[in-house]
């Protein structure tokens, strides 16, 4: 960064560069950049393509060499496939089940640590705690503890004389087993970016508030909330990204990429891994790729059209 | 502007470099890193399940032997994941062991579409061996071209293995004479099942899962999801057809413990007891003795397996083009599977011989931890009369597609019908 061109300002050094010198400046920060796109270009733009050219053959990871012409056929492959369209829905579904009540217990949590509590700095730690722990190990003891026969979960829910429940099989059932995980995981890290947020509302506005007599609650729905609206809005973007990629949790659940016997919680990321690596069909995978990739521009689309309205329709009134 | 280009290539260079690092850091991860200094070989050997080669003692057997020689094994529980990773390597070409083993629903797979991956052993002298092994194990695993892709490991004669303990208490016979009398069909073997469900200890299963009497059932017939032309005929199979039905009616009479095979539930469940029977080939008896441990020694059984004779499962050892060490690895494979070995391998850990001199040494060996079973005589007359099977490129895929909706029937109770359809649907996405 100490290579930028000498402000306006500022007087030229006695000196005068030489002209490589110059031009050496004027070239390096596209030094600097170089290493990020040549690994984009490598690893991103790359696979992008190449994704897009194998999704027009038929490829097999066993014969990786034998190219089959099949024009559009893996796309409308995809599309009356009804595993596909239960792979979608479970995305949507499993990205509501999990992100809504992770958002909430986070927004609830930051309110909480907001306070001066005593050992403030231990509970935050802990609430990251989770986050730092790694998906495959926190998937597999939460596989156990929602075990069927031998699961800790049902344990606890027979000493209240509710009988066993099947959190393998069941597509709700299921998918609130596998939302637990996610909601676990990412709670506290939703938390600790709303505490965030929570300080740097100025304490005057709450002083304000008191002032005028609103209690707690009211100080939460009429100061807190709304200047909290900007990281709100970044956790739910960030949250709906990881929704839509779900894909080590239900993987490791069962431990099959089918999603349950029934695909009942497979998501779109596990239907693309078990057509590429389970079935083999490599040209399919692509095909899917692209769907999702389709998919999330037209979600992203929709949400920049969204937030784009929202200051309008406050303007006005 | 002469100095203008210099800047510029400059940055280009600085980019090649950038791109050249890069792309040697990917490269690196390819090799295995098998050291060969002054004629030490470390050979790796990568397997599924239990081959039990280390449990038998052989590598260190092997080694004595050969004092040159080194061995690490390597092990997936799971076929199905060691199917998957094993793909993915022979198509990214890194990352082999000097042998891998080959599941015998996946030997016609290797045989016909990638036998240019794996050595032909016959250049190194297999055609030797073929009076070895019995004339259906060795021809799985020949390419159109005659390429020999493997050497047979164990086959998969099946019997019944039951718990002694718990047919005693539910009032049952436990002779295992008498018990191949009453389960002669396998429609016996449900009614015997009936039977034990009204008296079953300790809320036990007569069987783990319908999937057992799926696989031993289908495993029971010539011709299963392929025709002789090689023809997928699953869908039309007589076979499939009537090992999908006793296993709907299983599900329906209750008489499952609906766990999921090779689950921790279902390892978890050896120990508890929490079902009475189990078709077992050999290979199982192995994982038996391993789950349910010391604890379960004597109280377990094998009796001729209800229907006719049948196969489910073996394996093969093959040696990937890849592998730096073929002479070596190849001279190691054919000391695993020679008559004696196998012998050893059986009379240790229950993998039943696919070596003909092998299968006549072992027909005496009985098994204390099995109640002194005559195993070598039960597996070996099963052997002796099971079908040679019509082998296909996708068997695996399909057995895998129409278990997973038989369990869909018996943990979730969906209909014969709509587990069918999904098992059409499935098999349709496998093989696509």
């Amino acid at each position: 960064m100490t290579l930028v061109a000498p402000a306006p300002g500022a007087r030229p050094s006695p000196p005068a560069p030489a002209p490589a010198r110059r031009a050496l400046r004027a070239l390096s920060p596209y030094g600097y950049i170089a290493p990020f796109f040549t690994l984009f270009a490598a690893f991103g733009l790359f696979p992008l393509l190449y994704t897009a050219y194998i999704s027009f053959y038929k490829v097999e990871l066993q014969t990786p060499g034998d190219k089959l012409w099949r024009g559009w056929s893996n796309y409308t492959a995809v599309f009356d496939d009804p595993f596909f369209w239960t792979a979608l829905r479970n995305t949507f579904t499993l990205g509501a089940l999990s992100t809504i009540p992770q958002l909430m217990l986070a927004l609830g949590l930051a309110h909480l640590l907001n306070y001066k509590l005593r050992g403030r700095t231990l509970f935050r730690t802990v609430m990251l705690l989770p986050y730092a722990t790694s998906v495959a190990a926190a998937t597999l003891v939460f596989a156990q503890l929602f075990g069927h026969d031998f699961g800790l979960v049902n344990y606890a829910l027979s000493l209240v004389g509710i009988g066993p429940v099947d959190w393998q099989t069941g597509t709700w059932t299921s998918q609130t087993a596998v939302s637990c995980i996610v909601i676990w995981r990412w709670t506290g890290y939703n938390a600790l970016i709303f505490l965030a947020g929570m300080q740097s509302i100025p304490a005057d506005l709450y002083e304000a508030a008191e002032m005028d007599g609103a209690s707690r609650w009211r100080q939460f729905f009429h100061v807190t909330l709304p200047g909290l609206r900007p990281t709100i809005v970044f956790a739910v973007i960030m949250s709906t990204i990881g929704a839509t990629q779900l894909f080590g949790e239900p993987l490791l659940f069962e431990g099959s990429a089918s999603g349950g016997i029934s695909h009942q919680y497979q998501t779109l990321g596990l239907y693309m891994y078990e057509q590429g690596w389970s079935f083999f069909h490599l040209g399919r995978a692509a095909a899917i790729a692209w769907v999702m990739f389709l998919l999330i521009l037209l979600l992203v689309g929709l949400n920049a059209l969204l937030t784009r309205r929202r200051p309008a329709k406050e303007t006005a009134r | 502007m002469h100095i203008a280009r210099a800047a510029r290539s400059n940055l280009v260079r600085l980019g090649a470099v950038t791109l050249a690092s890069v792309l040697l850091a990917a490269c690196g991860s390819g090799s295995t890193g098998t050291g060969q200094s002054n004629g030490e070989v470390t050979l790796s050997i990568d397997l599924f399940g239990t081959f039990g080669f280390k449990e038998a003692g052989l590598y260190k057997e092997y080694e004595k032997l050969h004092p040159n020689i080194t061995i690490k094994q390597t092990d997936t529980e799971q076929e199905q994941n060691y199917w998957k990773s094993l793909q993915t390597r022979l198509a990214g070409g890194g990352g082999l062991a000097d042998i891998q083993g080959v599941e015998i629903g996946r030997i016609t797979s290797v045989a016909q579409l990638q036998s240019d991956k794996f050595e032909d052993l016959d250049a190194y002298g297999a055609a030797k061996l073929k009076k070895n092994f019995t004339a259906s194990k060795w021809g799985a695993a020949t390419a159109k071209n005659g390429a020999v892709v493997g050497l047979g490991t164990d086959n998969g004669p099946e019997a019944m293995c039951y718990r002694t303990d718990l047919l005693k208490k539910a009032g049952l016979p436990t002779d295992r004479d008498e018990l191949a009398k009453r389960w002669a069909t396998w429609q016996g073997y449900i009614d015997l099942g009936r039977q034990y469900k009204k008296n079953a200890p300790g809320k036990s299963a007569w069987i783990d899962s319908v999937r057992s009497i799926y696989t031993n059932v289908a495993g029971q017939s010539k011709e299963r999801y392929y025709d002789p032309s090689g023809k997928l005929i699953w869908e039309t199979s007589p076979t499939v057809r009537q090992a999908w039905d006793l296993s709907v009616e299983a599900a329906h009479a209750g008489l499952s413990g609906s766990l999921d095979q090779w689950s921790p539930s279902w390892n978890q469940a050896f120990a508890a007891g929490s079902f009475a029977t189990l078709p077992c080939p050999a290979w199982m008896l192995g994982y038996i003795k391993g789950q349910a441990g010391k604890s379960g020694a004597g109280k377990w059984d094998v009796a001729k397996l209800p229907g006719r004779a049948g196969n489910w499962g073996g394996s093969y050892l093959s040696i990937p083009r890849m592998s730096p060490h073929k002479k070596e690895a190849y001279e190691l494979i054919k000391w695993l599977t020679a008559p004696e070995q196998q012998t050893k391998l059986f009379q240790k850990v229950g993998n039943f011989p696919s070596s003909i001199p092998a299968i006549e040494k072992v027909a005496d060996t009985k098994d204390p931890y099995f109640s002194n079973a005559p195993i070598g005589r039960l597996f070996g007359t099963a052997a002796e009369q099971a079908p040679v099977q019509i082998l296909g490129v996708n068997d695996q895929d399909v057995q895998e597609q129409i278990a997973k909706a038989l369990f869909e029937v018996e943990r979730k109770g969906t209909s014969s019908s709509a587990a069918w359809g999904n098992a059409r649907k499935g098999v349709q996405n496998a093989i696509g």
